[in-house]
């Protein structure tokens, strides 16, 4: 069990990279550099640029995905048999990293209305580079398949994150937001990095498939060592996915957040949790899953039942009540996606239980996506953005109040958002054959909370307008962000087999 | 009857379950060039009328294309992979069972969009009400026709939006706390459904309901299929209700348009116990017969219920609401419909499905009769109407008394009318239920259940007496002015209430037009199978 000798690696010391592997996350961080020192030369006037920049860097580096699909491919490996890699290019990495660098590039899509809306106080340069490295780390983690690179894909992901929620000069809920989301998340990321050293100090391996062959066979003295190690890793994945009891920053983060940062938190970064999870429970610690499993399927009975009284007690005409709602809506989605991550520690076939989960989170960054893009256009004319400023929104913009009735009621999982329905289908399927009867109740229950407050919304925007009604004037990058995921919304509910395939099939 | 080509028949019943989703689309696009009419408003409603006339007559030449002698074998079926991953076959297909639900749900939603046409709703834009009723009957309809059980959810999920909003826009006092209600309780309901389809589903397998039904519970364990036809039973006594599940009921009623109420009436809750016979009976005979008795005991609870509550709301001084009344009456009529199915009986099972049909034809027509009344006089407070002496409709308006005396008389089982048939075979269904089940708990139900009918006859016959006949002197204080006579029958409402009548009449008359359809399909999946 001891680490490799140093004459064997230092014989390897040259590798050869698979670039075409590692492209996905290398462009997304090389137009961050790019977008940073472009910043020095452009003049105010021309910093619009950046934000187009950084879009097409986005959608480049989601289209080099494509070359991808050919077949596994893998990068930075041991030498030697067995085979471990710290980088591989599998379906469920380039799944994920679909995902996030899609999210990411719909949040760009806000971002550049809003930056340029706030330009006193967001500096531009700063804000693409910080997104963007965000998003290089967050797709980096689906493919790392080592503790360590996970942990530094982590923190790659939420440093800049941090940066991202306090990035308003002289707004003090926005640098409170940052401090308190900041302490928090350090803090479960000190525990998780604790947990990765025990988990190293009992198994002498840092690769996730050595752990996973080794931990069972851990001696006894160091059992309890591995034991707190896999608990205090997944404690800090757990942070991550804002599941109770770590969802309390959300609420607060996501209002003091500028808008387009909220909605990429939202997705990316619970993706980056749910990423980072699955490899840690399903691929690290498949041998522990009589602990992890039932814990997590407690935390997502938490969790899903916390995020929906959460967003049933927000009252509509609270300032900020929007944000708020989706904050809270977001986490007890977040409920939800845990579900089949436990189903996956009862299963006989855990992979297939995997799946529910991406196949659920793709729908969710869409239709979620969808509805901060909206709350976006009215946030521009509202600063307040409160629930009841889109009471009539459909005499004055009609196509995008039905639009978010769509991203509503997909999210509720009721038709018409057919593909809501059928992704939370897959969810209850896999607690069902997992044997995880009272989970599929919980949630089941929770399903009908949650309707209620998305109807509501939903009911607001049908209603006669209020006094004279403001049409709300819709700038491109919005519009494109709410076709793009209007239009995927649509064409899921048609063929719902495009997402849910993933939940049929090993992903690894 | 007449012989049409298979792939006809599938086009057919194809287009009448997707026919009006499109029409829904359409109706929210401007009207093209040409097709404008008088106004947006008068337009709109127009294209309700054509697209739903379109349906009912795809749905006619279905029922006259229909294999009448094979009536228990799976027509005009389409089996299409939707979304592999989950096993969800786009599966259509009709039997005797489920064609003549497909039929009266097309021609009640023709019949709403064509009084609608002549009157429309009070409310916000008519341009929503066409597209709901329209994304309404999609759903209704898919569960009449779709074979896959979670096919079948979604259809059964698809109903829940377009009738919330019905309600809540459209409907009258406590709309939007009705509408909560209607939403709440029903999905509440079917999401425990869900967790009942996907246990039978996972353990056996497959979604197909043909392929379920002709499995006939062997593939499922005891355990499994009493757990399933809890959850399951559950869902579906909800929306049919079943006492004592039924609280949402009055309240949507009372509260929705008069469309509204006549489809919630007349179609949607037949899904709940269309989903009964389809599913429960066939796939999970076991578990199906552990709960009979208490669903038989529940039934007979709603008859007596559902009576005695219409008899407190009839009283004079009661401030009794006439679409409240009906409302609670069809609690009781649906637990006829429920005590034939628990018998799990050819002739129950006959009885609970002619009761359905004929409760759509007589209560649609009732609630039709009560909306028309409401316009009249503004009110459909029972005291208000009636004073001290009563409403004295026949000398009023004496058609439209004379129909409402005949939704009345059909109502409480009559013989001769269509609601006589449902009831009777569903009392001689508890008379010699099925092997396995406690005789004589059914024959105490049986007896409940007759008495039950006695409590309709009275509340029925009180309503007659307080709304038709009275002193015909003045009645102040409504809405026509002082002892006024009421605007009678108008063309249009003749149009839209002749068919009921006919109906009601023909099913009372020539019962075997109906029971022929459906016998046969009864008796096939009572034995296992449906082909």
């Amino acid at each position: 069990m001891s680490p490799q000798p140093l004459a064997e690696s230092a014989g390897s010391l040259v590798q050869s990279v698979d670039w075409l592997a590692v492209a996905p996350p290398l462009i997304a961080a090389l137009v961050a550099l790019a977008v940073l020192v472009a910043d020095l030369f452009l003049p105010e006037a021309r910093k619009a640029v950046l934000g187009w920049i950084s879009v097409a860097g986005l959608a480049a580096a989601a289209l080099m995905l494509l070359p991808l699909l050919g077949g596994d491919r893998a990068t930075f490996c041991l030498p030697g048999t067995p085979r471990a890699c710290s980088y591989t290019a599998d379906r469920f990495t380039l799944v994920v990293q679909l995902l996030v660098l899609g999210g990411a590039l719909l949040a760009a899509l806000l971002s550049i209305t809003n930056v340029d809306d706030d330009r006193r106080r967001v500096p531009a340069g700063e804000f693409w580079f910080l997104l963007l490295s965000s998003a290089a780390g967050a797709a980096l983690l689906p493919a790392a398949r080592d503790l360590a690179t996970l942990i530094v894909a982590l923190e790659v992901a939420s440093l800049p994150a941090f940066a991202l929620v306090g990035i308003r000069h002289g707004d003090k809920r926005s640098s409170e937001a940052a401090l308190k989301f900041f302490l928090s998340s350090v803090t479960a990321t000190a525990v998780s990095l604790m947990g990765v050293s025990f988990v190293y100090a009992s198994t002498g391996s840092l690769y996730l498939t050595q752990v996973a062959q080794r931990l069972p066979h851990t001696g006894g003295q160091l059992h309890t060592l591995a034991q707190t190690g896999v608990v205090l890793t997944l404690i800090g994945f757990a942070f991550k996915t804002a599941a109770v009891p770590f969802h309390f920053w959300v609420p607060d983060t996501y209002v003091g957040a500028p808008l387009p940062v909220a909605a990429y938190l939202s997705v990316v970064g619970k993706a980056v949790g749910f990423s980072g999870l699955i490899l840690v429970t399903v691929v690290a610690f498949p041998s522990y899953a009589d602990v992890w499993g039932p814990a997590l399927a407690v935390l997502a009975a938490l969790t899903m039942t916390a995020g929906n009284l959460g967003a049933l007690r927000q009252r509509a005409t609270r300032a900020h009540s929007a944000v708020r709602l989706l904050a809270w809506s977001s986490v007890g989605q977040a409920g939800y996606l845990l579900v089949p991550i436990a189903a996956a520690g009862y299963a006989r076939d855990p992979q297939k239980a995997i799946g529910s989960t991406v196949a659920y989170a793709l729908m969710y960054a869409a239709v979620n996506l969808g509805a901060f893009a909206v709350a976006a256009v009215v946030g521009r004319g509202r600063a307040a953005n409160r629930i009841s400023d889109y009471r009539g929104l459909y005499a004055t913009n009609p196509l995008t109040a039905l639009l978010l009735a769509f991203f509503l009621l997909c999210l509720a999982g009721l038709p018409p958002g057919v593909i809501g329905l059928f992704a939370k289908v897959t969810v209850f399927s896999s607690a069902v054959d997992a044997g995880l009867g009272w989970l599929a109740v919980v949630m089941a229950v929770n399903v009908v909370i949650a309707l209620f407050y998305y109807l509501q919304w939903t009911a607001v925007l049908f209603r006669a307008p209020e006094g004279e009604a403001v049409r709300h004037r819709v700038p491109a990058p919005l519009t494109a962000a709410i076709a793009l995921t209007g239009v995927a919304g649509v064409a899921l509910s048609g063929a719902p087999q495009l997402v849910l395939r993933f939940a049929a099939t090993g992903l690894f | 009857m007449i012989d049409i080509n298979e792939s006809v028949m599938q086009f057919l019943l194809a287009f009448v379950v997707v026919g009006p989703l499109l029409g829904a689309a359409a109706a929210l696009l401007p009207a093209p060039p040409g097709l404008k009419g008088k106004s947006p408003e008068q337009a709109v409603l127009r294209h309700g009328v054509t697209v739903t006339g379109a349906v009912l007559a795809a749905a006619v030449v279905l029922a006259l294309g229909f294999d009448h002698h094979h009536p228990s074998r799976m027509q005009a079926t389409t089996d299409i992979s939707w979304i592999p991953a989950l096993d969800v076959r786009i599966h259509l297909g009709i039997d005797g069972i489920s064609l003549p639900l497909v039929v009266l749900t097309a021609l009640l939603t023709f019949l709403c969009a064509l009084y609608s046409y002549f009157k429309p709703p009070t409310g916000p834009s008519p341009k929503a009400f066409v597209a709901l009723l329209l994304l309404l009957e999609t759903g209704t309809l898919a569960t009449f026709s779709v074979l896959d059980l979670l096919l079948f959810f979604l259809a059964f999920e698809t109903v829940l939006i377009p009738m919330y909003f019905l309600i809540a826009r459209w409907g009258g006092e406590g709309r939007t706390r009705a509408a909560w209600k209607f939403i709440l309780f029903t999905l509440l309901g079917s999401v425990v459904m869900l967790l009942g389809l996907l246990l039978i589903g996972i353990k056996a397998g497959t979604f197909d309901m043909v392929a379920l039904a002709t499995d006939n519970g062997r593939s499922l364990t005891a355990s499994v299929q009493v757990v399933a036809v809890l959850a399951i039973g559950l869902g579906l006594a909800v929306k049919t209700p079943m006492w004592p599940l039924h609280s949402w009921l009055p309240d949507a009623h009372t509260a929705a348009p008069t469309t509204g109420s006549v489809l919630l009436a007349g179609v949607l809750l037949k899904m709940g116990t269309y989903g009964f016979v389809r599913i429960l009976l066939p796939v999970a005979p076991h578990g199906f017969r552990t709960f009979a008795p208490y669903l038989a005991a529940l039934a007979v609870v709603g008859i007596v219920y559902g009576s005695l509550a219409c008899l407190a709301l009839a009283r004079r001084g009661a401030k009794g609401d006439l679409k409240r009344l009906i409302a609670y009456s069809s609690v009781g009529h649906m637990g006829f419909v429920l005590l034939g199915i628990a018998t799990m009986t050819p002739t129950g099972v006959n009885g609970a499905l002619f009761a359905n049909i004929a409760h759509g034809l007589i209560t649609g027509l009732l609630f039709f009769l009560v909306g028309a009344l409401k316009d009249r006089t503004g009110t459909t407070d029972l005291d208000t109407l009636a004073k001290e002496t009563g409403l004295a409709l026949y000398g009023k308006a004496p058609r439209l008394g004379g129909l409402l005396a005949f939704g009345a008389v059909a109502s409480l089982g009559l013989p001769g009318l269509a609601g006589f048939w449902g009831e009777m075979l569903s009392l001689f269904g508890a008379f010699s239920p099925a092997a396995g089940l406690s005789r004589p708990a059914f024959l105490t139900f049986m007896a409940i259940g007759a008495f039950g009918t006695l409590l309709t006859a009275a509340y029925m016959l009180i309503v007659v007496r307080r709304v038709c006949m009275g002193a015909a002197e003045e009645t102040p204080g409504l809405a026509d002015g002082p002892g006024h006579r009421l605007a009678d029958v108008r063309g249009y409402e003749f149009a839209a209430w002749t068919p009921l009548v006919a109906l009601t009449v023909v099913a009372g008359l020539w019962p075997r037009a109906l029971l022929g359809l459906t016998d046969p399909a009864v008796h096939q999946l009572l034995a296992g199978g449906t082909r």
